[in-house]
């Protein structure tokens, strides 16, 4: 069957099978932030926005993302780079098998709430593991990227 | 691994039911549950163009389309009022965020999960589900129904209760639950129900009276033993009979001081 989406802002057409997942079918556009990590719709590592919602690509058919926009990592560079400086200051990852899919979802949570405390973080990055680190470090990187945002986004102390 | 032969967007109810009367073919819903199956399906159903994705609120009722997520559920200050929070401390600790926002009310209640999370508040607050064949009925009725081959178009739920509390047990945060309990305040009186015991969630009543003085400190261990006692319980790779036993004491205490607490 032919699906057409959008795909970080352009229009994509391919011929696909009715089971092709949309982590399948990304990394065949060669959206290779999109990670195969559970495939049991666990662990976030795939995670994509669907008309700006994170989702687990693992578990959506590309065949029903058709018509719709899908955003990967790819297509939010600039809104990602601002502070994923500050995951790697804290150290917070170690082999960033996980980091698309962190940087994915918190940038959905901060655009959903943009001061979000501790709690918060850790609830909407409670589909994100990793299995390095124990979550401080990123708390930490984005408390960090946070409080540099509030005094203004100058100097980052480097 | 899933195996799908054709995909079809319905584009009527009609068409959609039609479809589905074939045994090899599926509704489709979230369908992170059903790609978890070794499957072949002949057509997967898809309702995402029938417009059931939405929550209507009126002074009578909520009117919950089937497609639409968990995420939104929870996110939706109406029914978050209405519960006093219950709606959202229900599907929060479900996966992830991510997940929320594939997983459909229609699919999770559909499936009859003994796990379903919503199945156990919904139950304890008189919802009723809208089949496009069979028409409205109690969810608990639907709940004890053998599988059909029909549509869930709708989950209404009548403003009918007053406070809710829902409460589950999980070994990690995000996991299936152990237990899951809720109990709500309704005309007829104080109704909950239990889900995860591993089977589908069950209402239960205050048959003995118990209650009917008041939540006290005691009349909540009472009806938590009494309701321990009454439960058919059992166990699965997460936790044993006994286990879940002693859980549901203190699941059913803790939940309804935290109701009297509300009024």
């Amino acid at each position: 069957m032919e699906i057409s989406l959008t795909l970080n802002g352009k229009t994509v057409k391919a011929q696909i099978a009715p089971d092709t997942l949309l982590l399948d079918f990304l990394r065949q556009q060669g959206c290779l932030s999109v990670k195969r990590g559970c495939e049991t719709a666990n662990c976030g590592l795939c995670t994509v926005f669907l008309d700006e919602h994170p989702v687990l690509s693992c578990g959506v058919l590309a065949a029903r993302a058709a018509g719709h926009q899908v955003r990967t990592l790819e297509g939010l560079q600039s809104e990602a780079e601002e502070f994923v400086g500050f995951i790697a200051d804290q150290g917070a990852e170690q082999c960033g098998f996980c980091n698309p899919g962190f940087v994915m979802n918190t940038i959905a949570l901060l655009r959903e709430n943009p001061d979000p405390t501790d709690d918060e973080i850790r609830a909407f990055l409670s589909g994100n593991l990793c299995r390095c680190s124990g979550y401080e470090g990123q708390l930490r990187g984005i408390r960090a990227y946070l409080d540099w945002k509030k005094k203004g986004g100058a100097d980052r102390g480097e | 691994m899933l195996s799908i032969g054709q995909y079809v967007r319905a584009q009527s109810l009609e068409e959609a039911y039609t479809l589905c009367q074939k045994k090899s073919s599926v509704v489709l819903g979230g369908i992170l549950w059903l790609k978890m199956q070794n499957r072949t399906v002949g057509t997967a159903i898809d309702l995402c163009d029938l417009g059931l994705e939405g929550i209507e609120e009126t002074e009578e009722e909520f009117r919950i389309g089937a497609m639409t997520s968990l995420r939104a559920l929870e996110t939706h200050p109406g029914l978050n009022a209405y519960t006093g929070g219950a709606m959202a401390r229900c599907l929060g600790s479900i996966v992830g965020v991510q997940f929320r926002n594939l997983a459909t009310i229609g699919g999770s209640l559909y499936g009859r999960f003994g796990f379903s999370d919503p199945l156990t508040l919904l139950m304890a607050l008189g919802a009723k589900v809208e089949l496009y064949h069979r028409g409205v009925l109690e969810l608990e009725e639907f709940a004890a129904l053998p599988f059909e081959r029909d549509i869930l178009v709708r989950v209404i739920l009548p403003k009918t209760t007053k406070g809710a509390v829902y409460l589950s047990q999980r070994n990690t945060a995000t996991d299936f639950p152990v237990l899951t309990f809720a109990a709500a305040r309704r005309p007829e009186g104080l109704v909950c129900a239990l889900g995860a015991r591993p089977g589908k969630a069950r209402l239960f009543r205050d048959e003995e009276g118990i209650l009917a003085g008041g939540i006290t400190p005691e009349s909540a261990e009472t009806f938590g033993r009494w309701l321990a006692d009454q439960a058919a319980l059992g166990h699965d790779l997460r936790a044993g009979e006994e286990y879940r036993r002693r859980i549901c004491r203190v699941l059913a205490r803790r939940g309804l001081l935290e109701l009297a607490k509300e009024e």
